[in-house]
């Protein structure tokens, strides 16, 4: 990566970007990109498998992207923020396997920056590969916005492991805005983390599953500190015929304010579907709101959920303090827990990485 | 090791454990028999300190230390070591976390986790999914990395098939023979007798000790009789 990015970012945005998964090193990735406010620094693709630009030149270079803006949104007859300025374009060729994540990052940097992107992300059939993006707002960065509209494209029998990780501050406001779109023997896994403190997310990422067999599961970690407000949901539509679709997200409230949502629509008989929602609540101040939805036409559908929100166990601390742990280390050693990155279906390469990264985030907080 | 004097205890504002005095001295085994409710598990909690068992008269002391106001941490550091009946389960913490915790010594947990076949249950949540028995080996493979001095060994056999409770059995007895070890075990089945050398027996009714006497004889007269003949007997050899 070009030493001169480094140096221009200064130690400590280096270390904020850094936390967010992003690998300066470049030495397990395959691809690159990072956008600070509006201004794409740089993108670079290691591997023949992946194409990454600017999505702004890839407008103007391939044609073929014009089908695909919007296409998303227009499907579920949605509208989508047209004033955006810079995002990423990835695609995954034809059957390639790329085996080391393709990574992203989005940077706010300028004092009440409003960042919006709007990212196009492509598998080409029978393509496989692994998208780590890292959001995150320099310390100067005060009453920063970011808005991110990803459109993914998965196409048949592709598969696609993204894990998006976000590490704001208090008075940065942000709303994520995604739609997956699913063909035939496609699977989406989304791995979303959110451990740092933030003013305010509103995000509902959708998957459709438009193929017969298509699969999408997402799964989230989630803390929320105090002042924090985070309205965080899933919704998986199984369109198609012997889809399948899972959603797992994880709270622990310190004293902010979390409403965890999920909603699986049915849309096809032969279906299966799942949702499980956990919250702990470490404080007084703290609330957690589940909104698990489950919708169907037909009777004979295989849809569950399960939700528990709750504080920790006093049992459970008692049974480690009962091994020699304080209480105040049983107590981190149970949220930890609860927290573990295992919830998340990471590809192997990068469960150590983010697992560091998590360790650090909740050693902050803990 | 362990000297209980006059102990009362309440749990919810209900008098549980009533005026009883104990004593467990260095390398000494003693099982504590009783029916359902008796008060068996209150004694156990109440010496290893938890929350909610509160002592009203008398006085908890060990090593000569009184620990009536200690919390469990601090017992724990004194090293009296408790093997939970019920154990709970923790969604996210790894058995082999706490094993890691409670010693450093790798080759240790790896040799024991063998003998109490649970090489497998080290990468998985504490008790989630565990069987019965798989529950209890995992509490005493806990509980022998902590070398307590004194073992608090709450029915240790409820849910084992014969062929653990001799794995176990063994495992355990292995470990009270080493010098200054000692147990108290509350047992039902009286399985356990048939491993673990012990001399002494004790009846809880009501949370009283009704009778002492040699564990054997007195589980088998248990077996025949039920606990109402102790009752019959408690004038002749009631010891508070």
């Amino acid at each position: 990566m070009q030493k001169e990015l480094i140096k221009n970012l200064g130690i400590q945005d280096l270390e904020t970007v850094a936390s967010s998964g992003m690998d300066f090193s470049e030495k397990a990735r395959s691809a690159s990109f990072l956008q600070q406010d509006n201004r794409v620094e740089f993108y670079k693709s290691l591997s023949d498998g992946v194409e990454i630009l600017s999505v702004e030149e890839a407008r103007e270079k391939l044609p073929e992207i014009k089908e695909y803006w919007g296409k998303a949104f227009r499907l579920l007859n949605r509208e989508f923020p047209e004033d955006t300025q810079g995002g990423y374009f990835v695609r995954v060729k034809k059957g390639r396997t790329v085996h080391l994540p393709i990574q992203a990052c989005l940077f706010l940097k300028a004092q009440g920056f409003k960042q919006k992107v709007h990212n196009i992300i492509i598998l080409e059939e029978g393509a496989k590969a692994y998208l780590i993006t890292g959001c995150s707002a320099s310390k100067a960065a005060g009453e920063g916005f970011h808005l991110g509209i990803s459109e993914f494209f998965i196409h048949k029998g592709a598969h696609l492991n993204f894990t998006m990780i976000h590490s704001w501050k208090e008075d940065v406001s942000v709303k994520p805005i995604s739609i997956a779109l699913l063909d035939a023997e496609a699977s989406f896994i989304s791995n979303y983390i959110c451990l740092k403190p933030v003013r305010e997310i509103v995000m509902y990422p959708s998957a459709v599953l438009a193929g017969a067999k298509a699969r999408a599961s997402f799964n989230s970690l989630l803390l929320s500190h105090p002042g924090s407000f985070q309205d965080i949901g899933s919704r998986v539509i199984l369109k198609a015929k012997d889809t399948q679709a899972e959603i797992i997200a994880r709270a622990v409230s310190t004293g902010g304010k979390v409403i965890s949502r999920g909603h699986l629509k049915a849309e096809n008989r032969d279906i299966k579907a799942h949702l499980e929602c956990r919250g702990l609540i470490l404080s007084e101040k703290g609330t957690i709101h589940a909104i698990p939805e489950m919708e169907s036409d037909f009777r004979d559908v295989d849809m569950s959920h399960e939700a528990a929100i709750g504080k920790i166990n006093k049992e459970e601390i008692e049974y480690l303090c009962s091994r020699g742990f304080s209480a105040q280390e049983a107590q981190s050693i149970i949220v930890r827990g609860f927290m573990d990155v295992g919830v998340l279906a990471l590809p192997e390469l990068l469960k150590q990485e983010i697992s560091g990264i998590e360790d650090k985030m909740l050693s902050e907080a803990f | 090791m362990l000297e209980i004097k006059d102990l009362s205890v309440e749990v919810a504002g209900k008098k549980i454990i009533r005026n009883i005095n104990l004593n467990i001295d260095d390398s000494e085994t003693m099982v504590l028999f009783g029916p359902n409710g008796s008060g068996k598990t209150t004694l156990i909690k109440a010496i290893m300190g938890f929350e909610g068992y509160h002592i009203k008269s008398g006085k908890i002391v060990f090593n000569g230390k009184d620990m009536n106001d200690s919390p469990i941490e601090q017992r724990v550091r004194e090293r009296i070591g408790i093997m939970y009946q019920h154990p709970p389960k923790i969604r996210g913490v790894k058995l082999a976390q706490i094993a890691n915790f409670l010693t450093s010594d790798k080759a240790k947990i790896t040799r024991l986790a063998e003998k109490l076949s649970l090489r497998e249950h080290l990468n998985r949540d504490v008790n989630l999914g565990f069987s019965g028995g798989e529950m209890k080996r995992s509490e005493l493979l806990q509980v022998l990395l902590q070398e307590p001095r004194l073992l608090l060994l709450d029915e240790p056999e409820s849910g084992v098939d014969l062929e653990n409770i001799s794995l176990m059995g063994e495992v355990l007895n292995d470990y009270l023979k080493q010098k200054d070890k000692s147990a108290l075990i509350i047992t039902h089945t009286g399985y356990i007798l048939d491993y673990v050398k012990v001399k002494k027996g004790c009846v809880m009714i009501d949370g009283r000790f009704w009778c002492t006497g040699g564990p054997k004889e007195m589980f088998e007269t248990i077996k025949k009789k039920g606990y109402e003949k102790c009752t019959e007997c408690h004038d002749a050899k009631r010891v508070d």
